[in-house]
């Protein structure tokens, strides 16, 4: 059942507890318990919004930036990890295989206020040898989701 | 010339559909939602686009043989083989029609004549009776009944069965009540059905959409697979409505003599789609899968949403359709339907658009986003309060 609940919550986490419980043909407790559980073991993080900042008058830009560090005796990444994604302006962190190490997403104001965090901030932690940033310029899909695209339903009113 | 008199008058004698006033009514409004329509809301996966689409690039425009491409025969075979448990020839027993429809009217144009009749279990799909009719033999309504969850019993089959009955339409999962019938169900049918010169012809369009378990096909019992014509179609199950590819299974003298009659009315199901159709059928079960499990949430959410604002409703196993009764409200089906619609912006279909014995019902379709829904049956709920005492 988790899987169903999370399923569903990923799509649309504005559903109630009784409509979930009764998509999945269970009893409301039973998922109000599950949802609780899940969110006591960080297995459900939060409940935020799919937004196309763009759309609005809010100025938000966003770069994503392969990092390389050397990696630490006896924590590897972690350390140098925790350091920048404390930041409130990195968004996202990642450790990946290939050519880099870290892939952090960062937003600010303007591409000045990216590039002098990158420069200030990220470049200037001791263990990190490189940095490499690309901004976004447009936002096509994200979360599974596509922008700028409203499915229109074009079926006839009625069919029989 | 009176060009009016030229027309045939079997045909001329079959009224149109008696929905087009719900059309013109919800096209002129503003954020009407539209529980009326009988197709996924789903976009035909993009795999499949796809697969049509790399057709059209490779420039494979031409016709296929008349009964379809053999690919795509031997996957209708494979299909039906692992999903139902029904083997096929390819060569000789399967024939590629253009939407089920195409299939449905092409069994009954090769199996009657002048007189014979053709037993339809109401409510029903609207088809078999006008493709009957204008095979110029005789629709015998049968009255299926809510407190048997409109599934078949064999009492009120022998009823009206005589010696000129021809062909028993079997349309399970059931558009527009949202039955199906169980293997239970079946045992004293076929029984009673094994010794007569009945056809059957059993339209399985929404085989994919059963929530409970399996699902079963008449022609699962041996002695009924060589006189039942297994209609079936990729626009349920894949959301490929549009596409028109659809087909027939059935014995191979008939598919034979069918293939005759498609020969010289179509020539072919269009390739494009039939391109697409192949890969729907080798590589879709999963995109099938996750359909149906959304397609089976929001029927939980839509029987409970009707039963808590007070319609009765009896739960549908299968296809995209809730069937509930409304009698309670003192409402014929049409001014309930109208009134639904007028008042708070929810279409419906009336029952009585699928049979007389619609009457008291409405049909409404759950292949509509959740959102939808909700908003849907929160505004029914409202137009219910009305009549409460
Ligand atoms: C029961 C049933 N059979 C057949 C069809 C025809 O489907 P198609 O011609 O698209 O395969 C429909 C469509 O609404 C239907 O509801």
């Amino acid at each position: 059942m988790d899987n169903e609940i999370l399923h569903i919550l990923s799509k649309n986490s504005r559903l109630t507890n009784e409509q979930i419980a009764v998509m999945l043909g269970k009893k409301e407790e039973e998922v109000t318990k599950a949802i609780k559980e899940m969110e006591e073991k960080n297995v459900i993080l939060g409940y935020p919004a799919l937004i196309d900042w763009e759309k609005t008058d809010n100025d938000i830009v966003s770069a994503y930036i392969e990092v390389k560090v050397t990696p630490q005796r006896d924590r590897g990444f972690d350390e140098v990890a925790e350091r920048i994604y404390q930041f409130s302006q990195v968004k996202s962190c990642s450790l990946m295989s290939g050519s880099y190490d870290l892939f952090v997403v960062v937003e600010g104001k303007s591409m000045k206020d990216v590039a002098l965090f990158v420069a200030e901030k990220l470049a200037t932690i001791d263990s990190v040898l490189s940095t490499s940033t690309h901004f976004v310029l447009k936002k096509y899909k994200d979360k599974g989701v596509i922008f700028n695209k409203k499915h229109k339903d074009n079926r006839e009113a009625v069919v029989l | 010339m009176n060009v009016q008199k030229m027309i045939a008058p079997h045909i001329a004698a079959v009224p149109p559909s008696g929905i087009r006033k719900y059309f013109d009514l919800i096209n002129e409004m503003k954020d009407a939602i539209s529980l009326g329509i009988g197709e996924p809301d789903f976009v035909t996966p993009y795999t499949i686009r796809e697969a049509g689409v790399y057709s059209l690039e490779k420039g494979y425009t031409n016709y296929s043989s008349n009964a379809g491409f053999i690919e795509l025969r031997q996957e209708i075979c494979n299909y039906m083989e692992r999903r139902f448990n029904l083997l096929y020839e390819p060569e000789t027993e399967v024939l590629v029609t253009v939407g089920g429809s195409e299939a449905i009217d092409l069994a009954i144009r090769t199996l009657v004549s002048q007189g014979d009749e053709v037993i339809i279990p109401e409510p029903s799909f609207v088809a078999y009776k006008g493709c009957t009719l204008f095979a110029g033999a005789v629709p015998v309504p049968l009255r299926l009944k809510a407190e048997n969850q409109f599934r078949l019993k064999r009492e009120d089959l022998e009823k009206v069965v005589t010696d000129k009955t021809k062909i028993l339409i079997m349309a399970y999962p059931n558009n527009p009540t949202g039955a199906i019938m169980e293997y239970d169900d079946y045992v004293e049918i076929v029984d009673f059905l094994k010794d007569r010169e009945i056809m059957i012809i059993s339209d399985e369009l929404y085989a994919e959409l059963t929530y409970s378990g399996k699902h079963v096909s008449i022609a699962n019992f041996e002695k009924m697979k060589d006189r039942t014509i297994v209609v079936n179609g990729l626009s349920k199950a894949y959301a490929m409505t549009g596409w028109r590819i659809g087909y027939a299974c059935g014995n191979r003298y008939i598919i034979e003599q069918m293939k005759k009659v498609h020969q010289y009315a179509i020539m072919c199901a269009p390739t494009t789609a039939q391109y697409a159709a192949i890969e729907a059928l080798r590589n879709g079960d999963e995109e099938v899968a996750a359909m149906v499990n959304e397609y089976n949430q929001r029927r939980r959410l839509v029987v409970d949403g009707f039963r808590k604002i007070g319609l009765d409703c009896f739960e549908p196993l299968g296809a995209f359709y809730v069937f509930p009764d409304i009698s309670k409200t003192g409402l014929s089906s049409d001014e309930f339907c109208e009134r639904l619609l007028l008042e708070e912006k929810v279409l419906m279909v009336p029952g009585n658009a699928f049979g007389e014995c619609g009457e008291g019902f409405v049909r409404a379709t759950y292949a509509t986003s959740t959102e939808k829904l909700i908003e849907a049956i929160k505004r029914t709920g409202k137009f219910i309060s009305k009549f409460k005492k």
